[in-house]
């Protein structure tokens, strides 16, 4: 190796201003990196993975400031550059994709006009240089139709072209160094894999050392070399990724190994399939409309006809803007139908009915993926929970309290009835959602993403307790998420959506080992699982 | 520096309490006590200059400023306060409907209420009071419909914003009524922005109450306003500029006090910004 590695960081701490004493939020941490290798960096919210990666471009949050250790890129201690050669180092030589592409591009500035701005700042080329090196680098992500995308606004791309296009933009500089903080994680499974093969064999081709910032661990099996294992902001095991992901040695790490998605093993189910709970006849849903294209309309839901048994966990699988979402909204009678019949024990949701709709209601719930948002922030947990029980008429005031509280009891979340949700953790927040959608006993829960926006060791943890209350209470559900892995740890069976359509339907077990599907193959495909990485032979425990 | 105001002293919060505060105590005060009877006449001192016996000064009829900067605190704190319950109960109640309901009760009432918004508030104000003549119950009246619309606007567009939240959807999912998700839901989660816009309010209504009097419509001589002390210095502008010092920094103290004091409480109201 003749040059300095790209980036060494040597014992780096970095800390934030606490009550009283200073709070760490690195400690000790160092890495090396070489020219074209890709490391990953682990570890779950507030492990301090992002914050290494600020240090690096020296640009932490205000507060936050390093306590000891050097930061060398290339050889350089860029904690003592002026800022002027600062800049000239950001951008330029060390490049950073973000997790949300639509807050990271200017929404009021063409796809063009921010690439080109980065060129204009770091490379001295003519503007008609400038322009090709766009369009060249746009056709190597793989937009379509370059120069059209050139002239258009950030808005009128999909989340996963604009992935593409913030990747395009930082990598025009050629940078060095590429730090890419969660850049998937907005995406789904197929756009995730896309955008990470992208970056991986850009990489490759420049010889651009990547740091990935991820708390997918699956992830990082298929893609990098070295892993990097956070927890509290210290590492904990560091090495070859496939070694690590096969034979974790810190407890934190088999923490993380094990609570990826494994397929539940198939449960008994009550002998005779009894009548259906709900039927779901040829549904049709209208895409919300834009104004310029009034003349054809777009179904969100497209003829689904689907049944849920008691007592069972249908799972909903597709990418963004598959129509699962609006599927489960629609049963639920919260968005109107164009057509189609729905029918939960006899009873349309959309009835005139009074009585009848408020049956329906009250043998209904949904779960939303964010549960901060649908959580009243004035309202105290117990209250929160309780608050389905109003209409159930026959239970006094009392005895609705009670109820809550062994509602919450079970959750486990005892003791903090009197919080409010701002002062809960994500998954406590989930816990309190499902609580609430759980405790006036309905017959059928609508759960829309319910783990997706939680920490992996969370997110088993709160699908565990789903499946236990779902066993417990005997409800069923519609499942709803992207992540094939939930799928298999918690579903009897599933459907597979494309463009508002059933692609495939089936046992989980039937569906995942022998997909018909071209669709629900590429799906599969693209879901990392620790087994793709393990090629030698005595750990592979693949699905086939 | 950033997040200074946060962690350090809060001045701003504290001059605002310091200044309302002290505001609430004249109005107080002056109900029983102050150093000269507003309406006292001295006909041997007409515009004194400030000294020990006037602190600031006596007008024309030697009436002293201060006794009757003190009494007119009353009359403007008081058709503040009106004004602001009036507007801000009618506003919130408006908007709350037209927010939440939509449909053909939002077209109607914001139709009506975009046309009362094209008026100037001053024009409408003025238009109220010479229908129904002068009076401070027709002051509070003019000035509530003079700033109904602008409050029923915001509350509109609050509650528009909180409907579509997440959890007002899972109140409906449980099968509560609209009137109910309304209440548990919407209001409770609008008021700190209704408390804010109703500080806010507070100091546009005294200033306008001023301005009112000062174009000679609102407070009738001889009882004293800010406005009407202010109206009647002006002649005497050029020879006796002390009679606009105590009214000119009544009105500026109160606002400055108000908006501080509104400032804090949208900092501390919000949901999650404790601690």
């Amino acid at each position: 190796m003749s040059a300095a590695p790209v980036l060494v960081m040597d014992r780096v701490s970095l800390e934030a201003p606490g009550a009283g004493l200073a709070r760490p939020v690195l400690q000790d941490f160092s890495l090396l990196l070489e020219r074209g290798e890709l490391i990953a960096l682990v570890g779950e919210s507030g492990s301090g993975k992002s914050m290494a990666a600020r240090a690096i471009l020296q640009l932490l949050p205000p507060g936050v400031r390093q306590c000891g250790g050097r930061i060398l890129f290339a050889g350089t201690d860029l904690a003592v550059l002026p800022p002027a050669q600062l800049r000239a180092v950001r951008g330029a030589q060390i490049g950073l994709v973000m997790q949300e592409p639509m807050v990271s591009l200017n929404p009021a500035m063409t796809i063009y006009r921010q690439l080109e701005e980065g060129l204009r700042l770091h490379r001295e080329l003519s503007p008609g240089e400038r322009y090709t090196a766009c369009h060249e680098m746009l056709a190597r992500v793989g937009i379509p139709d370059p120069p059209r995308c050139l002239s258009a606004f950030p808005h009128e791309f999909s989340g996963g072209q604009r992935q593409r296009i913030m990747l395009a933009s930082v990598m025009l500089l050629r940078p060095k160094l590429l730090i890419a903080d969660e850049p998937t994680t907005a995406l789904d499974t197929l756009n995730q894999r896309e955008v990470l093969d992208l970056i991986v064999a850009l990489a490759r081709e420049a010889g651009v050392a990547v740091m990935l910032i991820t708390h997918n661990l699956a992830l990082v099996g298929r893609y990098a070399q070295r892993v990097v294992v956070l927890e509290k902001g210290r590492i904990v095991e560091t090495g070859a990724a496939r070694a690590v992901l096969e034979s974790p040695q810190h407890e934190y790490t088999r923490t993380l190994v094990a609570s990826l998605p494994r397929r539940a093993p198939p449960r008994d189910r009550f002998s005779a399939p009894t009548r259906e709970l709900l039927t779901v006849t040829d549904l049709r849903v209208k895409a919300p409309q834009r104004k310029d294209a009034a003349h054809s309309t777009v179904w969100a839901v497209d003829g689904v006809s689907l049944k849920v048994r008691p007592a069972e966990i249908l799972a909903v699988v597709g990418g963004s803007g598959s129509g699962k979402t609006t599927l489960g909204r629609a049963i639920l009678g919260l968005i109107p139908r164009a057509a189609g019949e729905i029918e939960l024990e006899g009873i349309d949701p959309l009835t005139t009915d009074r009585r009848q709709r408020a049956a329906f209601r009250r043998a209904t719930q949904l779960i939303f993926q964010d549960p901060y948002a649908s959580l009243d922030p004035r309202m105290r947990v117990l209250d929160i929970v309780g608050e389905p029980l109003r209409h159930v008429r026959e239970l006094t005031t009392g005895e609705r309290r009670s109820r809550a509280e062994e509602m919450l009891e079970e959750v486990g979340l005892r003791g903090l009835a009197a919080r409010f949700p701002r002062e809960l953790s994500g998954g406590q927040r989930q816990r309190v959602a499902i609580a609430r959608a759980v405790v006036a006993r309905p017959k059928f829960v609508v759960a829309d993403e319910p783990v997706s926006a939680l920490d992996a060791t969370i997110q088993s943890q709160v699908l565990a307790l789903f499946r236990r209350l779902q066993r417990q209470y005997g409800f069923a559900s519609l499942f709803i998420t992207h992540e094939l892995g939930v799928v298999e740890q918690i579903a009897d069976r599933v459907i597979v959506m494309q463009r508002g359509r059933i692609v495939e339907e089936g046992a989980v077990a039937a569906v995942f080992d022998h997909p018909q599907a071209a669709y629900t193959r590429e799906l599969l495909e693209a879901t990392p699982t620790i087994p793709v990485v393990s090629s030698s032979t005595q750990v592979c425990v693949d699905v086939d | 520096m950033p997040g200074w105001s946060k962690t350090g002293f809060p001045v701003q919060s504290l001059l605002g309490f310091v200044l309302v505060g002290l505001l609430l105590l004249t109005v107080g005060v002056a109900q029983f006590w102050t150093p000269y009877g507003p309406l006292a006449i001295d006909l041997n001192a007409p515009l004194a200059p400030p000294s020990w016996r006037h602190w600031f000064g006596t007008d024309e009829f030697g009436r002293d400023v201060l006794s009757r900067a003190m009494a007119g605190a009353r009359i403007s704190v008081g058709i503040g306060c009106a004004t602001v319950s009036c507007a801000i109960t009618a506003g919130a109640l408006l908007g709350t409907l037209a927010g939440f309901l939509r449909g053909w009760t939002d077209r109607v009432l914001m139709t009506i209420n975009d046309a009362l918004l094209a008026f100037p508030g001053m024009l409408l104000a003025l238009g109220f009071i010479a229908v129904f003549a002068g009076g401070e119950g027709a002051i509070v009246l003019a000035l509530s419909v003079a700033y109904l619309p602008s409050v029923v606007r915001v509350v509109r567009s609050v509650v528009l914003s909180i409907r579509e939240r997440e959890y007002v959807e899972a109140s409906r999912v449980m099968g509560n009524s609209s009137a109910y998700s309304m209440l548990r839901h919407v209001v409770p989660n609008a008021l700190p922005q209704v408390a804010v816009l109703a500080t806010n309010l507070f100091g546009w209504v005294v200033l306008s109450e001023s301005a009112l009097s000062f174009l000679g419509v609102g407070i009738p001589a001889p009882a004293p306003s800010w406005g009407n002390m202010l109206a009647a210095a002006r002649p005497y502008l050029a020879s006796a500029a002390w009679l606009t010092i105590a009214p000119g920094a009544c009105v500026m103290a109160t606002l400055l006090g108000v908006n501080w004091l509104s400032d804090t409480l949208l900092e501390r109201l919000r949901p999650g910004s404790r601690s």
